[in-house]
């Protein structure tokens, strides 16, 4: 039965070019833009380390002076960064299974031929846990010891499209680099690693999304060859810029590993701790504490741009009228043969045949409208690919996306033919017989 | 014309009317979103900017060491004036909408930072001849003396240590809504005071840094003396000689300090580039309007097309007891007319819901009430042309079809 009622349908097309044409352009475009704004959602507002996203926190504390502060409302403007002293208290405590603490700086490359010029590179600088923590992969080498990072150790993990333009991909480990006027010595090279959203350099200055960063270096060695941080927030005046280890100022974040929910209790309660005894020292007047985990702490800092979730928003509504017009235009097809319908079900279809006869030339016009949704959709990416935006480059059609675009295509389609489907099958034969 | 008829006609093919109603209503409300959007998106790329836009350019010197800039700063100025066509070279410590900002929390008395109503402000720091290099506009009180760059240094903690400030209008406006603010003082913090020897024109800030767009004015200028946070100098010059002088000046700098990384950029790509997203926002804006556009006006074809094929009798019938051809267009344009007119009823308390539920969710500011109107317009407009091509066909219908088939 399928089958005849395919080719019922491919018959019924024929008849009505135009009107099938107009059709799957308009469900084809809907879908189409659909897709290219969902996945450009997707790509942005997905999880950067799936696997532990869960098992990953920030701290944020209040360093604030107690002049203005209302209990639950107060918040300081700079989210999770950390003063370097508070951090690497945090940080030597080791009340966490893992942690690091970074910060993002320009780190200035000097060329390895004569006559080159020097460049700026996106840098981290941070400690020793960072590649095992946030699951970074290495070609060659490793990261640092503790023990580097605490000597100023000068030493340095490349990315693999670093390598590859200073060293043509070979394995550069022992090689020394210069960066901002200091010999660094390669101990490790990363492959290609760039988690979407950049979460670890949120609010730290850098950008959310796009390429990774270039080179990883210790933070003492960084701090004392005075690579600066590339967001600094101070709460008082008075400091001294050369430095800012012992500055009121924000500086740096850190990220902890806990193995479990009541691990991440446990670490907030001793980060209430810390805060206690900084109030009780005079460091701190604010007792308040936050621990978001890393999916948490995405969606408070609104990585996303508006721009993209309203995007979204327009082409579902957009799809939305292209449905409703594939349900006029089916019904004003599916009226024009009244006729045959009346045939039919005089030489003995049922109602349910009928209905199911017309539901699927709507499904077959959402498949249509698929194939020409993912040619538009394709499109689409292109389009965003060439776009100045961050995240431009990582515009891809992947496997779910595909699925997907079928998925809402029949739906919709299938939608769009209830009601079509719902006048046709309650045609009466009678009086269509009659004026034949 | 009778609309009767009309009415009795749709009454029979509710569904159909409906589907039309619901199509015109679904355009009408994102329409008037969308282009409220285009709109507010335009006006952000077209803020105005009160400095010489057309002849700066901005170059850029990072990876100098910062224990000599007193000295390389002054040297490099020189350098950069020797170039023909230069009128003027100051060095600064960010530049408008050049996305890295250096802010500061401004009270009206002494106290600890961050408090209440202590507006965030863009902090620019000017070397000599800063305002004339940038081109402010000053609206009153004056520019920096000699002695006032002379006598303010940015020190360790790069807080200028002098006393005069001049601020943009709207920052005026935000700290002394009812008093002139010249000879008034912004503290930071509870040792640091400022008082205002100018207001200028508004210029824009390096980023909005999160605010909205009244705050993206907020700025003050500072005048110091040559120091290390000084990272970029500004060049006057005459639009056409902008490329030559970013060329001349970048291998000045180049050949100077050999070790930095030199960038030039002028000051209207660094304006493109701050407003790339928004623009291409816009375009996509543009672009499935027109699109929707287009398919509700083929929905209302294809619809009205089948209609007229349904009713050749009745439209024959008419023609052949005295309706003239302009009578059956009328009919139809009528038809049409009432359908879209439900239609942008109903789009325009949609449109008005989503802008509720758009302000809610995201920076978005109430639609003026003339986006509902002027849609509804644009709707009608789009029914009566999309109506045309069926109601021809339908008023070519020749009356004799009422004598066949009957």
């Amino acid at each position: 039965m399928f089958g005849y009622y395919l080719d019922l349908a491919v018959r019924s097309f024929r008849r009505n070019r135009v009107l099938t044409a107009l059709m799957v352009l308009a469900l084809g475009l809907g879908i189409g833009a659909s897709i290219t704004t969902l996945t450009v959602l997707k790509l942005l507002s997905g999880d950067p380390l799936p696997q532990k996203s869960a098992r990953l926190f920030t701290p944020e504390l209040d360093p604030l002076p107690a002049q203005g502060y209302v209990p639950g409302e107060s918040k300081p403007p700079w989210g999770n960064m950390l003063s370097y002293t508070d951090a690497m208290n945090l940080l030597r405590a080791r009340k966490a299974e893992r942690q690091a603490v970074l910060a993002l700086t320009q780190a200035k490359i000097a060329p390895l031929r004569v006559g080159e010029h020097p460049f700026y590179s996106d840098g981290v600088t941070t400690t020793a846990d960072f590649f095992a923590m946030f699951d970074a992969p290495f070609q060659y080498g490793s990261g640092w010891s503790e023990q580097d990072g605490e000597d100023r150790a000068r030493v340095v993990v490349i990315a693999d499209f670093l390598n590859d333009k200073l060293f043509g991909g070979r394995n550069s480990v022992g090689q020394t680099i210069r960066i901002n006027d200091h010999d660094y010595r390669i101990v490790g090279v990363l492959k290609p690693w760039a988690p979407q959203p950049r979460f670890y350099a949120v609010n730290l200055g850098g950008r959310s999304y796009g390429n990774g960063d270039a080179v990883f270096l210790p933070l003492q060695s960084a701090r004392a060859d005075r690579m600066d941080p590339q967001n600094v927030n101070c709460w008082s005046t008075g400091f001294d810029i050369n430095h800012l280890e012992t500055a009121p100022c924000a500086i740096v974040s850190l990220w902890v590993e806990l193995a479990n929910a009541s691990d991440a209790t446990a670490y907030k309660t001793y980060l209430s701790n810390y805060v206690q005894q900084q109030i009780s020292l005079g460091r701190f007047h604010r007792p308040n504490t936050w621990l978001p985990d890393l999916t948490g702490f995405l969606a408070q800092q609104q990585v996303v741009p508006d721009d993209a979730r309203l995007q979204t928003n327009l082409a579902f509504g957009f799809l939305l009228i292209c449905v409703v017009n594939t349900v006029g235009l089916l019904l004003a097809k599916c009226l024009r043969r009244s006729r045959e319908i009346g045939v039919r079900r005089a030489l003995g279809a049922t109602r349910g045949a009928v209905f199911a006869q017309f539901m699927v030339e709507s499904g077959m016009v959402g498949i249509a409208g698929g194939v020409l949704g993912l040619i538009f959709a394709e499109l689409g990416l292109w389009a965003v690919r060439h776009q100045p935006a961050q995240y431009a480059s990582l515009a891809h059609l992947d496997v779910s996306m595909f699925v997907a675009t079928f998925v809402i295509a029949l739906i919709a389609s299938l939608i769009a033919g209830l009601l079509p489907a719902w006048r046709a099958c309650v045609v009466a034969p009678a009086p269509q017989l009659k004026s034949v | 014309m009778d609309i009767k008829p009309i009415l009795a006609a749709l009454r029979k093919h509710k569904i159909p009317a409906a589907l039309i109603v619901l199509e015109i209503a679904l355009a009408c409300a994102v329409l008037c979103n969308a282009v409220f959007m285009i709109g507010q998106r335009i006006a952000k790329i077209h803020l105005p900017n009160a400095i010489d836009q057309a002849g700066l350019v901005d170059i850029n010197v990072q990876g100098t060491d910062p224990k000599l800039a007193h000295a390389d700063i002054p040297r490099d100025i020189a350098a950069l004036r020797e170039i023909p066509g230069v009128t003027g070279v100051a060095a600064v410590n960010m530049v408008p909408l050049g996305n890295s900002s250096w802010n500061s929390n401004f009270a009206l008395g002494p106290g600890a930072l961050f408090q209440k109503n202590s507006p965030n402000v863009a902090t620019y720091y000017l070397s000599s001849g800063g305002p004339e290099a940038l081109g402010m506009r000053l609206i009153e009180g004056r520019l920096f003396n000699s002695d006032e760059y002379a006598d303010s240094s940015l020190g360790d903690s790069y807080i200028p240590s002098g006393h005069s400030v001049i601020v943009t209008e709207s920052l005026a406006e935000r700290m002394w809504p009812d008093k002139n603010a010249l000879g008034q003082r912004i503290w930071l913090g509870d040792s640091n005071s400022y008082t205002v020897v100018g207001v200028v024109a508004n210029v824009l800030r390096p980023n909005q840094n999160g605010g909205g767009l009244s705050q993206f004015y907020w700025a003050a200028f500072f005048p110091v003396s040559p120091s290390a946070a000084l990272g970029d100098y500004m060049v006057r010059t005459a639009p056409q000689d902008r490329e030559r002088v970013m060329r001349a000046a970048v291998a000045k700098l180049g050949a100077l300090s050999p070790n930095a990384v030199v960038k030039g950029r002028t000051f209207s790509d660094i304006r493109d580039k701050y407003f790339a997203d928004t623009r291409s926002m816009v375009w996509m804006l543009v672009l499935v309007c027109v699109v929707m556009l287009a398919v509700t006006a083929f929905g209302i074809v294809g619809l009205t097309s089948f209609w007229v094929g349904q009713r050749r009798r009745q439209i024959g019938i008419r023609r052949a007891v005295g309706a003239t051809r302009s009578h059956i267009m009328q009919y139809f344009q009528t038809e049409n007319f009432l359908l879209s007119s439900a239609g942008v009823a109903v789009g325009m308390i949609l449109a008005f819901g989503i802008n509720l539920y758009l302000m809610q969710h995201y920076q978005l500011d109430r639609m003026p009430w003339y986006y509902l109107p002027a849609s509804a317009i644009a709707l009608w407009l789009l029914g009566q042309l999309a109506v045309l091509g069926p109601a021809l066909r339908a008023a070519n219908v020749p009356p004799v079809v009422a004598t066949r088939g009957v």
